[in-house]
């Protein structure tokens, strides 16, 4: 494996401000959603980086600005050592070609009035990869990979079920032969015998591809299931990153501990402790100081929400690293 | 032995199941010949559309009704081009008895006979042929009209929605200050600065028609373009003019369609209304509105007959219109689709 | 006497493509203070079959056959007076979708009260009083004064336990909730299940819970049924079926869920998806999927049994572990050859 990061990204920002009218503007009426907060985060060749947190913790809005589908509002992304936020127009839309999105809703991601063959084709014709009798003869081999048949090109997405959808959402996503693809919940929308035959897939075509992959979930076990490294995110921070077993073993940051043991365990005779998080999460556009987990976390300290700034990730051994400067007062097991 | 003991356990993912081999079922023959309904592949949303109209059985007749005036419009009088000084006739059938500005084919406001199925006006002009000649006017201006309208409308809109900031300010305040004016103060005003005619009709029209469009279109667009298959094919780079017109403006018609098709009635009873003002097509032109406006003191005389048949005439045709406008609607608006989408998710 | 008795019920809906037989000849009984849990995948027919309980079918649906009996009276006798009268006052319902079933122009206080005002003979200031009761026992902080906010200003996971303290409020003996948690955080869910949970042995209440999602039923319930194609599948106490699951397409369910710990490299899956309800495979709807299926599948419909006897399932008995699969009847040549393996920590890698 080489030493650089297939994707970096550096003090990654994106606030949205929701003052839209002119007058707002004027008048400097800002309220800002923090959705991603100076976030460091690499994703290495040919390994899947799982990323869970809560809804609104701002997972789609990270991957999203990875790919500079969001201009992000401060802070650089490093695409095999190329500053992609720097690339403008034309660059970027070649660059499109080597990092692609794979959307959570299986039915608002296709346009329900092109056939398979042109939502799939669109890819070719973008970037000029194939035309005529070749186009057609790529569009049934990604088809194949799939799992659906050559026969389907011809139909519109209403005519099919929610996971060939999402294989329909793959097969575009793979058509431009990308290296890394994020994947926003790819199975979320999903029955669960479908969910399984998704995530094999996306496995098996990772071996096949080479592909590195940014899962992004809120449900642990399935990040358990096909990440090799985690990143834990809350309210627009990564406050935990390390391998799945580091992750799923002690120690823990207090988010991810009460986050791994409210996970409903498909075993009736399972009685382990359970962390109740009390209260909700906080809002984005007025998140609390220093830690942002302290006004939930069942460890908190005085100091926690005096500090100026949120914890730092700390490394703890191996590649681990937690956000959390009083972690160890956590014992007991998930 | 129906309850085993079992333990208790605070270790997750104890149980594991294995055999469930799903490679059998692949590979081996199918049991049954049943398999899942596939469709014959290929139903476009249009298709469906299309089926669901065609049940519709007043927006049939309408159809009917519309299908019948074009007939007419086409067949009321021959049509001839001039061609280098020469004059061709390229449609040499005429439905009508009469040339629509024939005087004293019979006498004086004559009331409805055999030979006159609706009478004549107060300069003995025959009206049946006066009214179906009028269809001419009302189809070719109602449909000229909204589509140059849609024409400036749909675009302008749809740059506006889809890429908001200061070109969206610009041309919606233009749409609010157009739409500050009343309908037919403006059109008038247009009216009064070009003169009367045909195609400054259809431009006053059009200056008028265009905004509700745009407006309409933006909103939709402004919908439309949240949907993850815009941003997809942004990621996958594309340009914004091929998103806006392969995706977004396609999957914002729809209402647009429905709004246009109502309009063409707005648009002719306008013109009618211009030209019972005097200020549509020249007194004299068998159109509608200003068949109306030439005849409204003679009805006072008992003469009711020069009013009825082209105030009908635009009755029926606004009507046949609106059903019509109802019908794309029901049609285009895919209950079943909505619905199944909410409950696969 | 059981709460609630269904015996074959069959729900249908007439559509543009055919009739939907969402419900086809389900059975099941609940106790008092029983939890029962219905899962299922998209479309199985769970929510048809709660609705069917709650006489919320409309046009174009009916139910066809079958009857439900509340309290040994048949609720599809009643009329819909007597059903408004049950709705509410004896059975309550909590959906999913928490936003949806709050009125956004009434304070959440104003919704609980009305409902107690309208079920119970009480003043106002009565009513008022024990509203914020009930937002109290659903651990909404300072009740008083959250009694006058409007949903938009509560969390989702608030706003759900808005719609349990409504449902709640009138002492229901069943309370039906469908998906109750999907739309919430994993750790808002442990709050909800957790107060479910405890709501349910206070006031003694009934619960049949639908989900999908087979975590939350093993955390929940005491008996399930799991649901395929509109039938009954496979009835069983809890434990059993997470320890035992007999019914190949609980094998196939079981086997297909990520577990956290277990580190096996691929899932199972069940191939194919679940049929359109408007033309079922003919015999069991589950041979075209199923690895067991042997020709007899596509003849003979199985029907519900005791697995271990063979012989039709009686609903009356709690214990019993049922199972629709020709397998348990003796149709099959083959063994069904799946395993189920309880790690220790000696074996547990
Ligand atoms: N276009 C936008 N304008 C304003 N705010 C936005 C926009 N997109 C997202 N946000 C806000 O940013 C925050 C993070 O959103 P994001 O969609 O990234 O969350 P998420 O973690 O993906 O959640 P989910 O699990 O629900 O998908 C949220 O508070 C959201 O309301
Ligand atoms: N109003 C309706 N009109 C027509 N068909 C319906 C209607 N409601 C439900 N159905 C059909 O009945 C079947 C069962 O639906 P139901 O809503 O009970 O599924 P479910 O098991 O609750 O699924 P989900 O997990 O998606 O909620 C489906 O095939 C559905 O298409
Ligand atoms: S009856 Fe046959 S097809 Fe149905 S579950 Fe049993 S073995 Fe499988
Ligand atoms: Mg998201
Ligand atoms: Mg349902």
């Amino acid at each position: 494996m080489s030493s650089q990061p297939l994707v970096q990204a550096d003090e990654l920002t994106k606030y949205y401000s929701n003052a839209d009218g002119f007058l707002d503007r004027v008048l400097g009426n800002q309220s800002k959603v923090r959705a991603v907060d100076g976030v460091d985060l690499e994703v290495r060749e040919g390994e899947t980086l799982g990323l869970v947190g809560e809804s609104g913790c701002g997972k789609s809005t990270l991957g999203r600005t990875l790919l500079q589908l969001e201009e992000p509002t401060d802070g650089r992304v490093y695409f095999k050592g190329e500053d992609i936020t720097e690339l403008s127009g034309s660059a970027l839309r070649e660059k499109r070609r080597e990092m692609q999105y794979i959307f959570q809703n299986p039915f608002a991601s296709l346009n329900p009035r092109l056939t398979i063959n042109d939502i799939v084709g669109e890819a070719l014709d973008v970037h000029g990869i194939a035309d005529g009798e070749e186009r057609d003869a790529r569009i049934a081999e990604i088809l194949d990979t799939v799992g659906l048949k050559p026969s389907h090109a011809n139909r519109y997405p209403h005519e099919f079920s929610g996971g060939q959808r999402q294989r329909i959402g793959i097969a575009r996503a793979l058509a431009v032969d990308p290296d890394f693809v994020v994947c926003d919940e790819p199975v979320s929308a999903l029955d669960v015998s479908v969910q399984a035959q998704i995530l094999n897939l996306l496995e098996d075509l990772q071996d096949d591809l080479g592909l590195s992959y940014l899962f992004i979930a809120h449900d642990l076990s399935v990040v358990e299931h096909i990440a090799d490294r985690i990143a834990v995110m809350y309210l627009g921070e990564i406050v935990e990153v390390g391998t799945a077993e580091e992750i799923f073993s002690p120690p823990y940051h207090p988010y991810t501990h009460a986050l791994l043991s409210a996970i409903p365990e498909p075993d009736p005779l399972w009685q382990g402790d359970r962390v109740i998080l009390e209260g909700s999460v906080p809002s984005p556009l007025d998140p609390p100081n220093g830690c942002k987990f302290h006004t939930r976390c069942p460890i908190a300290q005085g100091d926690c929400g005096e500090w100026e700034d949120h914890p730092d990730l700390e490394d703890v051994g191996g590649s681990h690293q937690i956000a959390c400067p009083y972690h160890e007062m956590i014992d007991s097991e998930v | 032995m129906r309850q085993k003991q079992r333990d208790t356990t605070t270790q997750r993912g104890r149980i594991r199941i294995t055999g469930f081999d799903a490679e059998r079922v692949r590979n081996r023959n199918p049991i049954s010949d049943w398999s899942e309904t596939e469709s014959d592949g290929g139903t476009s949303r249009m298709e469906y559309a299309w089926r669901r109209f065609k049940s519709n059985r007043l927006a049939m007749l309408s159809v009917g009704v519309m299908a019948l005036m074009t007939v007419v419009a086409v067949f009321a009088r021959p049509i001839s081009v001039d061609v280098a000084g020469m004059s061709l006739t390229v449609q040499p059938f005429a439905l009508t008895p009469y040339g629509p500005g024939e005087m004293f084919v019979g006498s004086p406001n004559a009331a409805p006979s055999v030979e006159h199925l609706m009478g004549t006006d107060w300069s003995g002009r025959d009206l049946f042929s006066r009214v179906l000649v009028g269809t001419r006017y009302s189809l070719s201006i109602g449909l000229i009209a909204t589509v140059l309208a849609l024409f400036v409308g749909i675009p302008l809109g749809s740059i506006a929605g889809y890429f908001g900031g200061w070109i969206d300010e610009a041309i919606m305040r233009l749409v609010d200050v157009l739409y500050a004016f009343p309908f037919l103060v403006l059109a008038i005003g247009i009216i009064a600065a070009l003169g009367q005619g045909f195609w400054n009709l259809i431009l006053a029209l059009t200056i008028t028609g265009w905004i509700s469009y745009a407006r309409l279109i933006r909103g939709e667009v402004l919908s439309v373009k949240e949907n993850e298959y815009v941003l997809a094919a942004k990621a996958l780079g594309a340009t914004d003019r091929s998103i806006i017109f392969r995706h977004v403006i396609p999957n914002a018609m729809a209402p647009v369609i429905v709004q246009a098709t109502l309009s063409i009635g707005t648009v002719v009873l306008s013109a009618a209304a211009l030209g019972f003002l005097g200020l549509g097509l020249t007194p004299g032109t068998p159109e509608w509105g200003t068949m109306l406006s030439s005849t409204r003191d003679t009805i006072a005389q008992g003469y009711w007959w020069v009013s009825v048949f082209p105030g009908l005439a635009i009755v029926v045709f606004v009507l046949a219109i609106n059903l019509m406008g109802d019908g794309i609607n029901d049609a285009l608006d895919p209950q079943g689709d909505t619905a199944t989408k909410q409950r696969m998710q | 006497m059981a709460l609630l008795e269904v015996n074959d019920l069959v729900t249908q809906f007439y559509t543009e493509d055919g009739t939907v037989r969402a419900v086809d000849g389900v059975s099941y009984q609940i106790d008092r203070g029983e939890k029962f849990g219905i899962v299922g995948e998209s479309g199985a027919g769970k929510s048809v079959t709660s609705l069917s309980v709650m006489g919320l079918i409309e046009s174009p649906g009916e139910i066809v056959d079958g009857e439900i009996l509340f309290k040994g009276e048949n609720l599809l006798e009643k009329s819909p007076e007597e059903m408004r009268r049950i709705r509410g006052n004896e059975i309550a319902m909590v959906f999913q979708d928490a936003e949806t079933a709050l009125n956004p122009v009434y304070t959440v206080g104003e919704q609980i009260a009305e409902g107690i005002r309208t079920h119970k003979d009480v003043s106002d200031e009565e009513a008022k009083e024990q509203a914020i009761e009930m937002l109290a026992k659903v651990g909404i902080p300072d009740p008083a004064e959250r009694y006058s906010d409007y949903p938009h200003q509560f969390s989702g996971g608030m706003q759900q336990r808005a719609v349990i303290a409504i449902a709640l409020s009138c002492d229901p003996d069943l309370l039906i909730c469908d998906e109750p948690t999907t739309a919430l955080d994993v750790t808002i869910e442990a709050q909800i299940l957790e107060l479910l949970d405890e709501l349910a042995s206070d006031f003694d209440t009934a619960i049949q819970l639908i989900t999908h999602d087979l975590g939350v039923v093993a955390e929940i319930c005491n008996r399930v049924m799991v649901m395929y194609a509109g039938k009954a599948v496979e009835k069983a106490p809890v434990e059993e079926l997470y320890y035992e699951p007999k019914h190949p397409y609980s094998v196939g369910l079981m086997g297909s869920i990520p577990r956290i710990g277990d580190r096996r490299d691929r899932l199972e899956t069940i191939p194919g998806t679940m049929p359109d309800l408007v033309e079922v495979p003919p015999g069991c709807s589950f041979h075209p999927r199923c690895p067991y299926a042997e020709e007899v599948c596509s003849r003979k419909e199985p029907q519900l049994v005791d697995t271990e006897t063979g012989e039709a399932s009686n609903p009356n008995d709690d214990g019993e572990h049922a199972a629709a699969c020709l397998a348990y009847t003796g149709d099959l040549e083959d063994e069904l050859s799946y395993q189920v393996e309880v790690l220790t920590e000696e074996t547990y890698e």
